[in-house]
């Protein structure tokens, strides 16, 4: 009878019995062990000394004197801070906005039992699969004003159609609206399709029974059983708009101007270009905070339902 | 089960609707095309071609010399020979950050779901955050430590940065994966005295199979596409494919070659293409299991 | 002129037929139940008496009005769902109200209405509630209560006690009973089990594979099923179907069952055989249920063609209020029910009764009563 991992034997009297028990009872936990430090200390630890440093007055090295609120101070007076800031509500809201009625909108096309589903739903993903830089170097050509989409307007006779936005001021935020809902959107018709394929095709019966229309259906039953769905993508994307950097730097360069200075590009440049670290930690911060806001009510209901 | 509406009667009716809906999707296919079809035959246009004419249009006089000069001569930065070098780089970064964030996030996995202990909840509700947190928030000490190890502006220093970052999501796939796995099997194998490694490899392991395949196309997705630890913690020529892309893109000195630039991008978009177009639907299982709830 | 007239259906998929001509008929007030194996059609049947689905031959009327074209909405019908598909977002007085708001019914006529189907059915309590609060028994009540409230001309019922456990399901089936009693509605009922198709239905009706086999009174489906599949489908535990052989027993032809190890078993041809159109030496497949086969006391007195016959115990399964014998006849295993303090034992050797007037005959080709 071969024993059980689990009971050490405590009867034989030979001297590291003992410990190599004791060793092998607690080994699951030394596996976890080094990731679990490796986040404590890479993740958390360095969101401490991220903060810390916000209340120093770092500039190109790190200095560790306390000074409050000083970069705070100095961040909420910067004019291009608070550029960032509409800008990300601007884009944010739009991009999020967006993604989710065109994702809603192609998830419910493609569920009407449509031929070529197979070929046209990884049309609609694969620009997720693209990395932000490439996806701003695509659309900066497609949207190049003289060389880009305006020229072959042009050229098919549409002598008045202008598409300077990239180049804009006032419009170059809505580019990167364009970029990045023709990226993640793909993303949200996935999530809605699974959405209302797990509808039960008898509630759909039900309804035809009691005579909805077509429109009275998705408004009074569909949608309202999709709300997971859109609390779900809501989530990614609101993160996903939050730390977007990579494609404002390829698309705009955060330009023209601070035009489309987002609070992840202001972080970096005054981090490491201006030699304004303190600054830099302090609008870090302000990000993580933000995503905290919404993170974390969502995470702590999702993990609290499944007790 | 579906949600469409059974489409009875009125075939005049239903074909007007069955008309427009594929309409609307194929303008919207097309449009979701069209940017990588202008790239793919911007990048094999002479630039003359280009100025010229009509950025819609197939190239009259087809070239890959674009492609070459991406490839072995065009100017990053300072250095003018091509991106290749760039390439290998992201290459011997991803390879090594998959294997070991897989690996591991398999291991945590198995420890969170099959040997549970007391806070275990706390454990794993503190790694599923870090999946979330803004890395902006960790750039600055990272770039500190990494410099006091000496990995500054290296690869190594790279796929350090990527393994702790993707610990998160890699645990939090194969967590729910393993959730799922009957306890019994394990309880099973320790009366017949398997060890916990050997549970692990014998038993768990083989049945890995999707989760695996999911988890490494979401990491070397996430690691080849990363842009802000490669700008923050390289420069010059240990970088990786996205800045050196960014980078040739974006100088502005002399002539600019739309063409290379194009070709380079495709250069960097075909890896993850490739796997996207032969796995697709493990990519969507990642992303959907990192949208949904831990 | 019957109230629901299905005539000369079929419905194919393509080249498959699921429905092969279906003719039916259902005086109003009547319990129809469509009652057959999975994959039998009857669902599909339901489907097509709803709308749901579309028919590619024949027709649908109701009331005298043919319905075929017209959307469920306008057939004034109603139909349970096996998974009560009640709206989870909305609460149970909306559920029910939902068809009414659909239809334009202004506000006070519809919770009047809800009002006095929710009383019927003792869930006025629950009417704030939202389905994913309340029990299978209860969310059951409600998907009812929605149909009740439509007031509609036929009633469809698909599968609706399939997803309670087995006390709740009997519990609801008087509930059912009860209800079609009271309020004399027209129910089409679709069920896999032939326990709830005897004790609920006016009229069965049995599919196979798309084709009805028959269709009658509960009892004439169980006393005289018109074929093999039908008699062995309907009653638990099923019918005993045993080949025999015709033999000519001196003056009168009798039943021959080979028994093993021994004589056949002698049959005579009395009671209900008697009047079956059979000749010598022609195989035959014998029916008779378990109840009609039992010990010597425990025979129906007042049956008229009792036969008693010695057969071998197999196997004795004491039930609590029967006793199950079985025995070997015709090559194939023959459960008889026997009283409870019948003094039985395997491997004797007892007298079974054969209750002739209950035994029918079968063609083994071509399964049809004979």
């Amino acid at each position: 009878m071969t024993s059980t991992v689990v009971a050490p034997l405590a009867t034989r009297r030979r001297p590291g019995a003992r410990v190599v028990a004791r060793l092998q009872e607690s080994l699951p936990k030394l596996v976890l062990a080094p990731s679990f430090a490796a986040i404590l200390v890479f993740v958390y630890g360095f969101i401490l000394w991220t903060v810390y440093l916000s209340f120093t007055r770092s500039r190109l090295l790190p200095v560790y004197e306390l000074v409050g609120f000083d970069a705070y101070e100095r961040l909420w007076s910067q004019p291009n801070w608070w550029k960032a800031i509409q800008n990300l509500g601007v884009f944010g809201s739009l991009y999020i906005g967006i993604c989710l009625a065109l994702g809603l909108l192609l998830a419910i096309f493609l569920d009407q039992k449509i031929r070529g589903e197979g070929v046209l739903r990884p049309i609609y993903l694969y620009p997720m699969a693209l990395s932000f830089i490439v996806t701003g170097t695509a659309w900066k050509w497609f949207l190049n004003p003289g060389l880009g989409l305006e020229k072959t307007m042009h050229a098919w006779g549409l002598e008045w159609f202008k598409f300077d936005w990239l180049v804009n001021p006032d419009m170059a935020i809505y580019t990167v609206v364009i970029a990045g809902v023709w990226q993640a959107s793909g993303f949200c018709m996935a999530m809605f399709l699974a959405g209302l394929r797990g509808i039960d095709g008898e509630i759909m019966k039900a309804a035809q029974i009691d005579g909805a229309s077509t429109f009275a259906l998705y408004r009074r039953i569909v949608i309202p059983l999709l709300r997971p769905v859109f609390l779900s993508a809501f989530i990614v994307l609101a993160h996903m708009a939050i730390k977007s950097y990579d494609l404002v730097i390829a698309l705009t360069g955060g330009g023209p101007g601070n035009a489309t200075e987002l609070p992840s590009t202001f972080m970096y440049s005054y981090t490491f270009t201006r030699n304004q670290m303190a600054v830099g930690a302090a609008s870090a911060v302000i990000m993580l905070m933000t995503i905290c806001a919404i993170i974390v009510p969502y995470l702590y209901s999702e993990l609290r339902e499944k007790n | 089960m579906s949600a469409a509406v059974v489409v009875t009667r009125q075939p005049g009716s239903s074909i007007a609707t069955k008309v427009f809906i594929y309409g609307l999707l194929l303008a919207f296919a097309a449009l979701y095309l069209l940017p990588l079809f202008v790239m793919v035959v911007t990048s094999f246009k002479t630039l003359d071609e280009i100025r010229d004419g009509n950025m819609l249009a197939l190239p009259q006089n087809p070239t890959v010399e674009p492609w070459m000069s991406a490839w072995g001569q065009s100017c990053v930065g300072l250095t003018c020979a091509g991106i290749k070098g760039y390439f290998w780089n992201s290459i011997s970064m991803v390879v090594p950050a998959v294997a070991i964030s897989t690996l591991l996030g398999a291991m945590n996995g198995y420890v969170l779901t099959k040997w549970r202990f007391p806070g275990h909840k706390w454990v794993f509700g503190l790694m599923l955050f870090a999946c979330f947190i803004p890395f902006q928030a960790v750039l600055i000490p990272m770039a500190r430590i990494l410099g006091i190890l000496g990995l500054a502006d290296s690869t190594a220093g790279l796929v350090f940065v990527h393994v702790v970052y993707g610990l998160g999501f890699t645990t939090l796939f194969f967590r729910n994966y393993y959730e799922a796995f009957p306890n019994e099997l394990i309880r099973a194998a320790q009366i017949d005295g398997a060890s916990f490694f050997q549970i692990f490899r014998r038993i768990l392991l083989p049945s890995s199979g999707p989760i695996i395949v999911v988890t490494v196309i979401f990491q070397f997705t996430n690691i080849w596409n990363d842009f802000l630890f490669g700008a923050s913690f390289t420069s010059g020529g240990n970088a990786p494919m996205t800045v050196a892309l960014n980078n040739l893109v974006n100088t502005s000195t002399g002539v600019r070659e739309y063409n290379v630039h194009m070709a380079a991008a495709m250069i960097a978009a075909l890896p993850t293409l490739l796997v996207y177009v032969l796995a697709g639907r493990y990519f969507v299982r990642g992303l959907m299991a990192g949208a949904v709830k831990g | 002129m019957a109230f629901l007239e299905i005539a000369g259906l079929r419905k194919r998929y393509g080249a498959v037929e699921i429905l092969k001509g279906i003719d039916l008929t259902l005086d109003r007030g009547g319990f129809l139940v469509l009652v057959g194996p999975s994959g039998c059609g009857k669902s599909t049947l339901l489907n097509t008496i709803a709308g749901l689905e579309a028919i590619s031959e024949g027709t649908i009327s109701i009331g005298g009005d043919v319905v075929n074209d017209l959307h469920p909405s306008k057939r004034d019908i109603a139909m349970v769902f096996q998974s009560y598909a009640l709206y989870p977002n909305m609460n149970v007085g909306q559920n029910m109200a939902f068809g009414m708001e659909m239809r334009g019914v202004p506000k006070e006529e519809r919770d009047l209405a809800v009002a006095e189907v929710a009383k019927m059915l003792q869930i006025e309590h629950l009417l704030t509630r939202k389905p994913g609060q309340l029990s299978g028994g209860q969310r059951q009540r409600v998907a009812m209560g929605r149909a009740l409230v439509r007031k509609p001309r036929v009633f469809l019922f698909d599968e609706p006690l399939s997803n309670l456990d087995a006390k709740l399901r009997v519990d609801m089936r008087t509930e059912i009973k009860r209800l079609h009693q009271k309020t004399g509605a027209t129910i089409v009922y679709v069920t896999h089990d032939q326990i709830e198709a005897m004790t609920l239905a006016t009229k069965i009706a049995v599919l196979k594979d798309g084709e009805l086999q028959q269709v009658g009174t509960p009892a004439e489906i169980y006393n005289r099923p018109s074929n093999l599949f039908v008699a062995d489908f309907m009653g638990s535990p099923a019918m005993n179907l045993i080949e025999a052989k015709v033999t000519n027993g001196g003056a009168r032809k009798v039943l021959s069952l080979a028994r093993p190890g021994a004589h056949p078993l002698h049959l005579p041809l009395a009671g209900e055989l008697a009047s079956a159109a059979i000749e010598a030496d022609q195989d035959v497949i014998l029916g008779v249920r378990p109840e009609a086969i039992t010990d010597r006391d425990g025979a129906d007195r007042n049956a008229r063609h009792v036969e008693l016959l010695d057969c071998q115990v197999e196997v004795v399964e004491p039930a609590g209020a029967d006793t199950y014998v079985v025995t070997h006849l015709g090559g194939k295993e023959v459960v008889a029910r026997m009283r409870a303090d019948a003094e039985v034992q395997p491997g004797q050797t007892v007298p079974f009764a054969f209750n002739l007037e209950k035994a029918i005959l079968f063609d083994p080709a071509t399964g049809r009563r004979l």
